[in-house]
């Protein structure tokens, strides 16, 4: 139940112009800067905002169509929205809180239980208190507990953690990784964080100036160096889909498998055969013209050099395409460009220290920069 | 304690006066909802003379507002004669008719602390309990009017207490009859006109006190609780 938007809506001086498609399942993020419009898009699914024309679609259900003449009303489109301010209602218990949805959705399919929502979202021990008595990131989590069992098709989070400081972020996110596993629901997760989108999103789709810059696999988007608004950040990298392949504990090592790619990283905590995303930060790859020698870094990787894209800082963005075809980036100064004669074409090598690589779904290191 | 021992003419207007306030309330309240509901939420045309209309008791003089009650629920009067032609009802020199003086006279005092309370609630939580599959009439019932309800207590009370103050309203529209419209105010005054009344009228006047602060304190108590019951 994939879903479709295609929508046009003039504010003042601000117009959204927006089509994208999100992923089937999983979880597709809406990134951009403040003032994208991503909060808009959201608004106009949710069904507070009405475009001034397109369509909205959740697989085969048609939620706006301006042509058609549907606006389906926001309590009848089974979109469940979790907001930044988590607006639970003050006058209810946290358990009250959790079944005002569920009470209104008898006859929509059943996504989740309410004891299975408050064992994901940690919150059975809550059940009994009032909103005021609870922490940011617990009222949050009980905001997406609440929006789950109101049973909807799509779940809409609107910037979930930016209302919290960095702990309270790290206590809940690996709470949203359980959701994607735990229940069959696509979310549309708007954030300007790229390391919430490196460590959630699977699917990634670019706000820029209410407009859509790029959309695609998290991998795929990630790794285009030609996209201003990934490349010239300083946490700019790729994401790699790998699983699991084998434990070293003597050496404190995991091998992961990317595709036909091998990478090392430091142990991890997780079952051979689990998917993984193994992240590499462009500033953490180095570049070798010749097979390197006497090198802490584990992962040498060949790799042809494919573009080169100066950056504002003076350093310059360098895509690299691995044997099997994966990109990955590395930032470097101008002056190696012209010490090594870098070149699109080149073949060379990347180097990666196996601590820079960062396990995002393996409860890794990623840290969560804004 | 002969003081405080009061005759059944006076225990009388003790009584028309706690019925004509509650009367007042009971019908009051929930019109009073509706149009602070209607000045706080609604955009429609006619809305500032609506908002006119609720204040004009505020700002006229109550003897007018008397006046335009009897031209309107006069036996005569246009609304008044077809009450009294369909349904048999009488307002003019009953108990009923006092509460309605007294109601219009308190209305805008009530739509005020409600609209208060109904501007302090954030709608983006009643736009939360829509996402959540609640219609308009049931997000109002479970949202709205619950976060509402120290307001509508505070108007309660407040139009409770201006019922029981109300003079020229009710001694113009429902006259002065011991009994059925005489409320206390009415009785003090009419105790004031009598030669040597003065003693009833220092006993009614403790107590109208009497009962404003038993109404004042309840309502104090009751706030707290209806605060800490919503949360806040």
């Amino acid at each position: 139940m994939s879903l479709s938007v295609r929508i046009r809506k003039s504010l003042g001086a601000f117009s959204l112009d927006a089509a994208f498609e999100g992923a089937p399942a999983g979880v597709t993020a809406l990134f951009g800067a403040s003032g994208a419009g991503k909060s808009t898009v959201l608004a106009a699914i949710a069904g507070a905002l009405r475009p001034d024309d397109g369509r909205i679609a959740l697989g085969d259900q048609v939620l706006f169509d301006s042509a058609a003449g549907i606006d389906l009303p926001m309590e009848r489109r089974a979109v469940g929205w979790v907001f930044q301010d988590a607006r639970l209602f003050p006058h209810f218990s946290v358990e009250a809180n959790l079944r005002y949805g569920l009470a209104r959705a008898k006859d929509r399919p059943v996504v989740a239980k309410l004891d299975e929502v408050a064992a994901v979202l940690g919150i059975e021990a809550l059940l009994q208190r009032r909103p005021r008595d609870l922490s940011g990131g617990e009222r949050q989590r009980v905001a997406v507990g609440r929006a789950l069992l109101s049973q909807p098709r799509l779940l809409l989070m609107d910037e979930p953690l930016a209302a919290l400081d960095a702990p309270r972020k790290a206590e809940i996110l690996p709470f949203l990784e359980r959701l994607k596993t735990a229940f069959a629901l696509p979310i549309l997760y708007v954030t300007h964080s790229l390391g919430e989108v490196t460590r959630l999103a699977d699917r990634l789709v670019l706000l820029e100036d209410g407009k859509v810059a790029a959309q695609g696999p998290l991998g795929e988007v990630l790794a285009r160096p030609d996209l201003p608004l990934l490349s010239a950040r300083a946490d700019a990298g790729a994401a790699l889909e790998a699983t699991v392949a084998s434990h070293d504990p003597a050496r404190g090592l995991s091998r992961l498998t990317a595709g036909a790619v091998e990478l090392v990283t430091p142990l991890i905590d997780r079952p051979v055969g689990t998917p993984i995303r193994a992240v590499m930060l462009a500033r953490d790859v180095l570049l070798a013209l010749t097979a390197p020698e006497g090198l802490s870094a584990r992962n040498i990787l060949p790799a042809r050099l494919e573009s080169l894209t100066p950056r504002a800082d003076g350093t310059v963005l360098v895509a690299l395409v691995l044997a099997d075809g994966q990109r990955i980036l590395s930032a470097v100064t101008r002056d190696a460009v012209e010490a090594l004669r870098l070149a699109p074409g080149l073949a060379l090598w990347a180097v990666v220290k196996s601590v820079a690589v960062e396990g995002a779904r393996g409860g890794g290191l990623m840290a969560l920069e804004d | 304690m002969s003081f405080l021992s009061l005759s059944p003419d006076e225990l009388a207007a003790v009584g028309v006066s706690l019925t004509v306030g509650l009367r007042a309330i009971a019908v009051g309240l929930p019109l009073a909802v509706l149009a602070a509901l209607a000045l706080a939420r609604g955009r429609f045309v006619g809305r500032t003379a609506l908002d006119a209309l609720v204040h004009a008791p505020l700002v006229l003089p109550p003897v007018v507002v008397g006046y335009l009650l009897l031209l309107a629920f006069g036996i005569r009067g246009p609304i008044g004669s077809f009450l009294n032609n369909a349904f048999g009802v009488r307002l003019v020199f009953t108990t009923g008719g006092a509460a309605m003086a007294a109601g219009v006279m308190a209305f805008p005092l009530m739509v005020r602390a409600i609209r208060l309370s109904l501007d302090a609630i954030d709608p983006k939580l009643e736009e939360a309990a829509r996402s959540l599959g609640a219609g308009p009439l049931d997000r109002f019932l479970t949202v709205t009017l619950p976060l509402a309800a120290p307001g509508v207590l505070a108007a309660a009370i407040v139009g409770f207490a201006a019922c029981l103050g109300e003079f020229g309203a009710v001694i113009t529209f429902a006259a002065n009859v011991p009994g059925k419209t005489q409320t206390l105010p009415l009785a003090i005054y009419a105790a004031l006109q009598t030669p040597g009344g003065e003693e009833v009228a220092a006993r009614l006047a403790t107590v109208s006190f009497v009962i404003a602060i038993v109404a004042l304190v309840g309502s104090e108590v009751l706030a707290r609780r209806t605060r800490a019951w919503i949360g806040r």
